[in-house]
């Protein structure tokens, strides 16, 4: 009812809008020549608008109106809305995985042409989740999250366990702390968070999307995410590792009480734990995330996002330069660090982080940690219902934990919701 | 009812009042004729419309014009309805209700009999007591019992360690229906109370005198006099519950990010929901929806049909 409400709502503002409009003809569409421009920018991260104000003190004609945004999936939401409706911000934040979707609505611009060498500014890897391994620039990227492992120092001692090189020592190290306490466990198994275990995919070597020529190719359960999904199916079917629903009271509870020694995350996790788990300051440290072979050295992302343009928006030149501001002048980045805390997705930007987040003030070489192991991750192509597979990801992946059953079965019905959902759409699909 | 005025109104002939009359009640209904056809009957034809209608890509469904409306007839509807899952959540629904609807009502009926009866004191504070979770917003009170499921903080599952039994999961799929049933019983008792036990003030006390004279007890009285002049009040509490069980949504939405049991599709609306903001398929949400409706308007008409005989015989 309520959709339908808005809708009404919507077509009744939009009457009026006309019965104002209708007297003379339109002229509120100024040229790009003309005088100063002002662009609209939404966006969830904090303290946005002083970033913007810097950006205003510098360029009287480009002036940047921050609109703050809830967060990534809401805003992905009204903003392909509103692109539809035709009145969309000029400059929108948007995560990586819902680039795609926005590009197939046509929603946002190709800013080939207009972002000079910005190429330069980051490590391939991130790039290509801009371009879509295409030939066009779709935003440019703003913020990454890089996984690593985060573990309790003191309870790697309590339980004499080493810090886990590859995966088997990882699970080796989970049967063994559970051994010896059952409420305990080394880490878990979130069937809430696709993008936690498309990050581990990636680590793995999986492509889950790819454009070849016109054609889309989608592999969700290859080789190297099956063997993801095998490892985490069988630590669930022995019962060693914890599957309980993340980001609830007893998941903070279990962070905070010793009852999760690691938590498998992204580079934004000190912001997390030290709020939903401020009695382990100083007990947590970071490493790489475990290898899937000894004397590897990859990691996945989980979470970032890119700026991008709106298709809609009259004066994309302006909000192409503005954005290549943000993100890669020394000047922006530092503002970006300090006021956003955010973890610049720049590879230079990435070297103002000097000192250690309050919360790991007993590791002061996290961010130099950080950036080696950002350095190493690798990231692949988001398709276009990036949604679709998120959904039948928690869908199946709740399922199975519930029934103790196959996760190769879990992810191959992930795969064929997401192939069904592209054909149906007419997209040119191949497995 | 005859005043002086309409007399003299008569002089004035028929045809200039009828000509005044017919335009001015119209005038006084403009308002509500334009906020049904505008919130109303546009929504639900606009819904209709959406319903015939899909997407197309071509190729990649990249860049400039990959994507197209276009007009399917009803294979939205052909899809919904052959999908296993969208009616495995009615089987749900269905379960689901029947636990609310037996519960819920059946302690609204016991709560108002007792309200009722003479000897019951502090009548007005159980009243309220009663009603008050209904005041409490759906969401708020899911978040809250699904605060009170989750075994850290639960007193719940402090008292079942008390008393040795542990390892309780209240969110398993074996219990999941009674654990999302108990919330809406608790939510809803005290409205559908209220609607029985104020049809039950409202009938005339010399009833239940002259029963007393008869010799009756206050439970015969309860069971022969009282549930057959509710049977109105009952059917119409039954028919509401029936069409808010149908919709169920946001119990099962709000315990869903606490719990693994919950799939996204777990009931009717939510599957609309996925379809229309999860998954952005605003087309297959809206020919859901049509079934949904057309479902629940068989249903509470069906019912009504089979029980009117019964309960409306005294005003036919």
């Amino acid at each position: 009812m309520r959709i339908k409400r808005l809708s009404a709502a919507a077509s009744a503002v939009l009457l009026i809008a006309l019965g104002a409009c209708s007297s003379g003809t339109d002229k509120s569409a100024s040229p790009e020549d003309t005088g100063p421009v002002s662009l609209t920018f939404w966006t969830w991260a904090p303290n946005m608008d002083k970033i913007a104000d810097a950006w205003n003190a510098g360029h009287p004609n480009i002036k940047v109106t921050v609109s703050k945004q809830s967060g990534g999936d809401e805003t992905a939401a009204k903003f392909l809305t509103a692109a539809k409706a035709g009145n969309a911000p000029d400059i929108i934040q948007a995560e990586y995985q819902m680039l795609p979707s926005f590009v197939a609505a046509d929603a946002v611009a190709d800013i080939s042409g207009d972002v000079g060498t910005a190429k330069s500014e980051f490590s391939d890897g991130i790039w290509k989740l801009v371009t879509l391994g295409t030939d066009a620039v779709y935003g440019l990227p703003q913020d990454s999250g890089p996984m690593m492992l985060y573990y309790r120092t003191d309870l790697f001692a309590k339980y004499g366990i080493e810090v886990p090189k590859t995966w088997d020592d990882y699970a080796a190290a989970a049967r063994k702390v559970h051994a010896a306490d059952k409420s305990v466990y080394l880490g878990g198994f979130s069937s809430k968070d696709p993008g936690w275990f498309a990050g581990l995919a990636q680590q793995a070597g999986g492509q889950w999307w790819n454009v070849d020529g016109q054609t889309w190719k989608v592999g969700i359960n290859d080789a190297a995410t099956t063997k993801v999904a095998d490892f985490w199916g069988g630590l669930v079917k022995d019962g060693v590792v914890d599957t309980q629903a993340q980001w609830t009271s007893d998941w903070n509870a279990a962070l905070s009480n010793g009852k999760l020694l690691t938590w498998s995350s992204a580079v934004w996790a000190p912001g997390v734990l030290s709020s939903n788990a401020p009695g382990g300051k100083g007990k947590w440290a970071i490493a790489p995330l475990p290898q899937w072979s000894a004397g590897e050295n990859y990691s996945g992302f989980w979470g970032g996002s890119s700026s991008a343009v709106s298709a809609n928006s009259k004066h994309k030149k302006a909000a192409a330069q503005f954005i290549a501001w943000m993100n890669t002048d020394p000047a922006a980045a530092d503002l970006l660090i300090k006021q956003a805390a955010v973890y610049p997705a720049a590879t230079k930007s990435q070297a103002l982080l000097t000192t250690a987040p309050d919360y790991f003030s007993n590791q002061a070489d996290f961010w130099q940690q950080a950036s080696a192991i950002s350095s190493t991750a690798r990231g692949f192509t988001f398709g276009p219902d990036v949604n679709v597979a998120y959904n039948a990801y928690k869908d199946n992946f709740d399922k199975a934990i519930a029934a103790k059953s196959s996760f190769t079965d879990a992810l191959t019905a992930t795969q064929q919701a997401t192939l069904a959902d592209m054909t149906k759409a007419g997209f040119q699909v191949a497995s | 009812m005859s005043t002086p005025a309409p007399r003299r109104d008569d002089r004035y002939g028929k045809g200039a009042r009828a000509g005044r009359a017919g335009a001015v009640p119209y005038l006084f209904l403009a308002p509500a004729i334009v906020l049904f056809l505008l919130f109303f009957a546009l929504p639900i034809g606009y819904t209709a419309y959406l319903s015939l209608r899909r997407t197309r890509v071509s190729g990649l469904g990249l860049g400039k014009g990959s994507r197209h409306e276009i007009f399917v007839g009803l294979d939205n509807y052909k899809d919904a309805i052959t999908d296993a899952e969208f009616w495995r959540s009615w089987v749900r629904v269905l379960g689901y209700g029947t636990v609310v609807l037996t519960v819920m009502l059946g302690l609204a009926l016991v709560f108002a009999l007792i309200l009722d009866s003479e000897a019951v004191r502090l009548a007005r504070f159980g009243r309220i007591s009663i009603f008050l979770p209904y005041a409490v917003p759906g969401v708020i009170a899911s978040l809250m019992w699904g605060f009170l499921y989750l075994p850290s903080l639960s007193p719940i599952h402090q008292a079942l360690h008390a008393v040795g039994v542990d390892d309780v999961n209240l969110l398993d799929p074996s219990i999941l229906t009674f654990s999302l049933a108990n919330i809406a019983v608790w939510g809803g008792t005290g409205f559908n109370m209220l609607v029985l036990y104020t049809a039950l003030r409202a009938t005339p006390r010399d009833y239940y005198e002259a029963a007393r004279i008869d010799g009756a007890s206050e439970l015969q009285i309860a069971v022969r006099i009282k549930i057959p002049i509710l049977l109105p009040s009952i059917v119409l509490t039954t028919i509401f519950s029936i069409i808010a069980t149908m919709q169920v949504f946001t119990e099962p939405t709000t315990l869903r990010s606490i719990s693994n049991t919950i799939s996204s599709t777990w009931t009717p609306l939510m599957k609309v929901y996925r379809d229309a903001f999860v998954t952005g398929d605003l087309y297959s949400a809206a020919a859901t929806s049509v079934i949904i409706a057309a479902i629940s308007l068989i249903v509470s008409f069906g019912f009504l049909r089979a029980v009117r005989k019964r309960a409306f015989a005294d005003e036919e």
